[in-house]
């Protein structure tokens, strides 16, 4: 079988070269089925910015929104409740806001921006697996103990959040919940999903 | 005939196929029950396969139109509900029939004896079976399906770096939404189903060439006649052939009792909240998946240092399954003539596994949580306990008890917060599982009567 006029190294670079060849084109033929999973430009168009008008809401009261199909919260906060927050700080996991859950300008006690204390502005997605909380503003019910200064409870894995969305120790979610980019197109209206640093990635 | 025969076969090799897989496959003479589910998983296969061909001649795969085409099925299309329940129950068929098949595996050690790859092959399809049946389970397009949707490929999320963008891609939204339901769809009725059929193909070629274990663990190809057949083998056609239509008989009883008077199995097989449709700005009370994946789904909310740890804790679990035939190297297959602390290991294993999947299904309070979290502790102290077991005259039981023990008494020094009186509670006492699982399978064989492995025969018993 063997014949000596082959040139084996030759061979050898041949089918090398090929394989190769081949590998790349396979790779870059699977690039559209890839790149085709992107979100496309229609849902992007729906991700668009979104505009609310805060006159309507009472004190005490939340709105739910949707913004990129999420819901967002929105609660304007009576004077009490923001004063009960600080009583909240050693029971949380994260009190400062120092994991990246907000834009630098809502990393203050009340997670929002200066001057709009009363509106804080949430994403309502628990950060463990993406339910939805419930809202439960009440001061201590009996299932959630007499420390319960209102916030939200996640009926699917335990998760509890105060009323400004930050999370309290020994339950599964990790985090704070997300404060999403915002702005004030005037004092009471709010555009969630752009700021002066542009839309939202 | 004998001459259309011989046609084909110059042109195919049919009668060859025909002998080989069935009229002279020889299978070892003592199959018990525990041998009716390779079969009837395969019957299964079929029954999704064609009840799926005609649920998507009527079905919808749109976020506008999905809840209502299944509405649509189920009340105007002529029998579409019988076919539907049929696909519905189908799903937990299978699981069901696949449970107990890998559990034959496991007692008979039907992944030894150059049978590795046939258990790889059938691990794939048990992998392929669960993302098969999570991405069905969102085609209704209920509340469950959403939510458990939203869960499941939120794991994914949980990836350092690029999770973020890893679910985005898979969603094709930054939500739930059209996009995602129309190529799980995709994936569903065509990509997973034709890797499924392969992977059948393969499991089964890869098995006759080996040949089938046994009850015994009696390698019959050992022993031949003077014609070259085992002593202990029968051709699978007739006599297992047959024998696997009694095994069809009883199933089909079972199957369609429930099709007929409980296709929902109390909210089991097809949960209550996917009677509405989805609804991403309302999440159900109580979000649990379907009953077969919720063993996992406990060990995934038991792990709590941080979500990416769930979700390797999840996957490890899967992958440890993957690799017992590397981990379980004790030369007796079967656990007929295993030492008693194996059956007592094997079993505990199958009771923790179905503990675990109760607990998937229930809310979270301290004492099932604790219980989650233990289950969780021997589910994967089992792997290292089989290993102890591969040489039970040697093995340095006192010392692995000792160890294992250590092992649980440091996580659960760590865990203590006696500031969390609840968890704590729970804590102080249910030590008690995991240290009584480790007595019965480490401290009981140092009794020679649960330690003696019995002498594996020659031929088959019975």
């Amino acid at each position: 079988m063997e014949n000596p006029e082959v040139d084996k190294g030759r061979r050898r670079f041949l089918i090398a070269a090929t394989s190769v060849v081949g590998a790349v084109g396979a790779g870059a033929a699977a690039t559209p089925y890839l790149i085709s999973w992107n979100p496309s430009a229609r849902a992007k168009a729906a991700g668009a910015p979104v505009e609310v008008n805060l006159s309507k809401l009472d004190e005490g009261q939340m709105a739910t929104i949707i913004w990129r199909k999420k819901p967002v919260w929105i609660v304007n906060r009576s004077q009490k409740m923001l004063d009960d927050l600080a009583s909240n700080d050693n029971l949380l996991r994260d009190p400062k806001s120092v994991e990246e859950q907000q834009p630098v300008y809502a990393q203050n006690a009340a997670r929002t921006r200066e001057g709009k204390e009363k509106y804080i502005v949430l994403i309502a997605i628990c950060t463990h697996l993406g339910c939805s909380p419930t809202f439960r503003p009440e001061l201590a019910p009996a299932d959630l103990g007499a420390n319960w200064k209102g916030g939200w409870y996640c009926p699917c894995h335990g998760s509890r959040f105060d009323l400004a969305g930050r999370v309290f120790q020994n339950v599964p979610a990790p985090t704070n919940l997300v404060v999403p980019v915002h702005s004030y197109k005037d004092d009471m209206t709010i555009v969630i999903g752009v700021d002066e640093n542009g839309e939202a990635a | 005939m004998q001459g259309f025969m011989n046609w084909i076969d110059e042109r195919f090799p049919l009668t060859k196929v025909w002998n080989e897989h069935l009229a002279e496959y020889y299978a070892p003479k003592n199959f018990n029950f525990w041998y009716y589910f390779g079969s009837l998983a395969m019957l299964v296969l079929v029954i999704q396969i064609i009840s799926g061909i005609f649920l998507t001649m009527h079905y919808k795969p749109d976020e506008a139109m999905a809840f209502a085409s299944v509405e649509y099925i189920m009340r105007d299309v002529p029998g579409g509900w019988f076919i539907r329940y049929m696909h519905s129950t189908g799903a937990s068929a299978f699981f069901i029939v696949v449970y107990l098949h890998m559990f034959r595996g496991l007692i008979y050690g039907s992944y030894k004896g150059k049978r590795e790859l046939v258990w790889l092959i059938g691990m794939t399809i048990y992998l392929a079976l669960m993302a098969e049946a999570f991405m069905g389970y969102l085609l209704p397009w209920g509340q469950m399906s959403f939510w458990g949707a939203q869960v499941i490929i939120n794991l994914f999320n949980t990836v350092p770096v690029v999770g973020a963008e890893l679910s985005t891609w898979i969603r094709g939204d930054y939500v739930i939404a059209d996009a995602t339901l129309n190529r799980l769809f995709a994936l569903h009725v065509a990509a997973v189903p034709l890797v499924l059929v392969a992977l059948v193909f393969v499991h089964i070629v890869a098995l006759h060439v080996v040949g089938s274990n046994n009850p015994d663990g009696v390698e019959i190809k050992k022993l031949k006649n003077d014609k070259g057949i085992p002593l202990d083998g029968i051709p699978f056609h007739p006599y297992y052939s047959v024998k696997d239509i009694v095994g069809v008989g009883v199933f089909l009883l079972v199957f369609f009792a429930i099709v007929f008077f409980a296709p929902e199995m109390g909210g089991y097989f097809l949960e209550h909240a996917n009677f509405e449709p989805a609804n991403s700005l309302k999440t159900p009370e109580h979000i649990a998946p379907v009953w077969y994946f919720t063993p996992f789904y406990t060990v995934l909310r038991a792990v709590t240092v941080s979500p990416f740890a769930g979700t390797v804790a999840m996957f490890l679990a899967i992958i440890f399954l993957f690799l017992l035939p590397w981990i379980d190297k004790n030369p007796i297959k079967s656990w007929r003539y295993r030492n008693t602390a194996h059956t007592i290991n094997l079993l505990l294993f199958a009771a923790v596994f179905m503990v675990l999947g109760y607990l998937g299904v229930k809310p979270v309070t301290p004492e099932l949580k604790e219980l989650g979290t233990r289950m969780t502790e021997i589910y994967f102290i089992f792997f290292i306990v089989l290993w102890v077991h591969n040489t039970p005259s040697k093995a340095k039981y006192l010392m692995w008890f000792i160890i294992l023990a250590g092992v649980i008494g440091l996580m659960d020094f760590i865990r203590y917060n006696p500031e969390a009186t609840d968890d704590a509670q729970q804590i102080a006492w249910q030590w008690i599982f995991p240290i009584g699982y480790l007595a019965l399978t480490l401290l009981l064989p140092m009794v020679k009567r649960f330690n003696d492995e019995k002498l594996v025969p020659e031929r088959v018993t019975s």
